[in-house]
């Protein structure tokens, strides 16, 4: 008798097998979660810690930021004032709580507009072979530039304000998107399902909007994070030397410039922002290698 | 190889020349009027008539970016608009601070992160590992100066083993310059280990699941000559490409680490002159820098060939 032949008699309904695998409950769905990213979560816990204290900065019991107090004057951190006074008598935990908000403003506005304005020019570059030597070409000499002195130069041309140094960060950073992007657009290509999309004459922009552009989410995300981390240092890094965020701003890099005249003998001024800004950046660091590790495997296995 | 080496020199011209042209154009980029930008905020009208006649904003801009470039290629890179110095000379004095301090970085770079990154490798997924994993990860996060004062303020002003700012050229005796030196070198070079570290435990964990590593370990070769000779040259290719690319992180960190150490060198020079807004002499440092990135990026180029025979193209 072969197989495959059923007597017509012995045809009965398949019992219903028992769920092998019961729903998770909610519970061990979040713990397995944590136990299978555990950086994700901790690294979006502590950036959800720091977009929450950027935003209920007015509420932390903080005082005017730029108060100035003469007779306070460099005041050790004690229970009225957490992290001391500067050399102005201003409060350093105001002031590095409100500082916050300009370092997530910058790491965030400078990751979105890279990723897209990458984006963008990484897809043209990738569908259109004209452009495509002539962008990268440009995005070569751009990336040939190291970033930091890129946004320094281009700093030294404008007036400070965040708008700019936002600006500036953006210019230095988004050709890595675009390169990232025209790989992924030029592998993609090559694909089966995009060679037949293309030959069955779908247009152009409904084969980026539904097959190129999903597919480059997932390193685009990852970029962006990175990027994210970058844009913040980077942000820090030009007040410290004078070329960011206008000093009246309380930045991190901006409080770091200021108690840099009395490090040693204050050097709490400088420390308090420098704890915040490397706690904020390992947190978004932790959630690129988190988010990398997630969505590419491949990678996760080599780094 | 010298046909690879000869298009890979070639291939560097346009990507120097967009380079130029970029460093160039940077003051006709902004809104405004260039010769009111360079000459700021206190300028006199007179001030922005004599810089406009220097910069002889009458002549079409590829006549000027050709004859700027000629004379870029002759050493001339124009007067400094605050000392009135040229700046090809104001960059030969600050020379040599910033060399020897990238010279440091680099030296303990690679001899600290590559044996890390290899030693995290071997003892795959044990505590030795995950510790330099998280080293790596904390030396990425961490800012350049904020590792430099951390640094200053424990073995200088804590523990008073090391002066606390300065420089002290190499010519006053090897030790000096040394003890000047060990802390930016170190606070620079964070970063770029954290970088090195990951690249090569991840390339030299590719490389350890090999066959040929398995023959080598049957053939009875030790475990040092596994991991040095024959898993380390084979991992090169990925590690010298990051420390190329890693180039950029060291120069950008320069500028920084010298305004914290007070080491007198070009990033120092190039804080002054943004400060001042002395723009010649930031396009100056600017194209000294990048073209200094684009040369170790094709020192690199031309070293894969040395680790990897098969890459002739």
């Amino acid at each position: 008798m072969s197989a495959t032949s059923i007597e017509p008699g012995s045809f009965t309904e398949a019992p219903r097998l028992p769920d092998v695998l019961p729903p998770a409950k909610e519970r061990g769905k979040i713990m397995g979660f944590v136990h299978r990213h555990p950086t994700i979560v901790i690294g979006g816990a502590l950036v959800g810690i720091m977009v929450l204290i950027a935003l209920l900065a007015p509420l932390l019991g903080t005082k005017d930021p730029t108060a100035l107090a003469p007779s306070r004057r460099t005041r050790e951190p004690s229970a009225t004032y957490w992290f001391g006074t500067d050399m102005l008598g201003r409060d350093v935990y105001s002031r590095v709580l409100y500082g916050s908000q300009v370092s997530l403003l910058v790491g965030f506005s400078v990751a979105a507009i890279a990723a897209v304005v990458g984006t963008a020019l990484g897809l043209v570059a990738g569908f259109m072979r004209g452009v495509d030597a002539v962008v990268m070409r440009f995005m070569d000499g751009l990336m040939s530039i190291p970033p930091i002195l890129l946004a320094i130069a281009l700093m030294a041309l404008t007036r400070a304000s965040v708008k700019n140094v936002i600006i500036a960060i953006s210019i230095a950073e988004f050709p890595r998107v675009c390169r990232l992007v025209r790989g992924v657009v030029l592998s993609l290509r090559e694909q089966p399902y995009v060679e037949a999309a293309i030959a069955s004459g779908t247009r152009t922009h409904v084969i980026i909007w539904k097959h190129i552009l999903p597919n480059t989410l997932a390193p685009l995300m990852v970029q962006a994070t990175f990027i994210c981390a970058s844009a913040m240092i980077a942000e820090a890094t030009l007040s410290f030397i004078g070329a960011g965020t206008p000093p009246i701003i309380p930045s991190w890099g901006n409080i770091m410039a200021e108690g840099r005249a009395l490090w040693q003998v204050k050097p709490y001024i400088v420390f308090f922002p420098a704890i915040f800004l490397s706690i904020t950046v390992l947190a978004v660091n932790l959630l690129g290698d988190g988010l990398r590790d997630a969505l590419d495997p491949r990678l996760a296995k080599r780094l | 190889m010298l046909a690879y080496a000869t298009r890979r020199v070639l291939a560097t011209i346009p990507v120097i020349l967009i380079v130029a042209l970029f460093v160039f154009s940077l003051l006709y980029i902004a809104p405004g009027d260039p010769a009111a930008i360079i000459a700021g905020d206190q300028a006199t009208p007179d001030d922005v008539e004599r810089i406009r006649a220097s910069l002889g904003l009458d002549r079409p801009f590829v006549i000027r970016f050709v004859d700027w470039l000629w004379s870029v290629l002759q050493g001339d890179l124009g007067n400094s608009i605050f000392t009135n110095l040229p700046v090809s000379h104001m960059i030969q004095q600050r020379i040599e601070p910033t060399l020897s301090l990238m010279a440091l970085t680099l030296t303990l770079s690679l001899s600290f992160a590559i044996p890390m990154g290899v030693i995290a490798a071997w003892k795959h997924g044990t505590w030795i590992d995950r510790l330099v994993m998280m080293t790596a990860v904390f030396g990425f996060s961490t800012p350049v100066f904020v590792i430099g004062y951390l640094l200053a303020f424990v073995f200088a002003l804590k523990l008073d083993w090391l002066p606390v700012q300065g420089f002290t050229s190499i010519s006053h005796g090897l030790l000096p310059f040394l003890r000047n030196l060990i802390l930016p070198a170190v606070a620079l070079g964070l970063v770029y280990m954290a970088l090195i570290a990951r690249i090569t435990r991840a390339t030299m964990l590719d490389v350890l699941s090999q066959d040929y590593v398995r023959t080598a370990k049957a053939k009875g070769v030790g475990q040092r000559g596994i991991l040095f000779l024959h898993a380390l040259k084979n991992a090169a290719v990925p590690i010298v490409t990051i420390v190329g690319i890693g180039f950029a992180a060291l120069i950008g960190g320069a500028v920084v680490t010298e305004s914290v150490f007070a080491i007198p060198g070009l990033g120092r020079l190039t804080v002054d002159a943004i400060l001042r807004r002395d723009y010649p002499v930031i396009q100056g440092v600017v194209l000294l820098f990048s073209c200094v990135y684009v040369v170790v990026n094709l020192i690199v180029d031309l070293l894969y060939t040395l680790f990897d025979p098969r890459i002739r193209y």
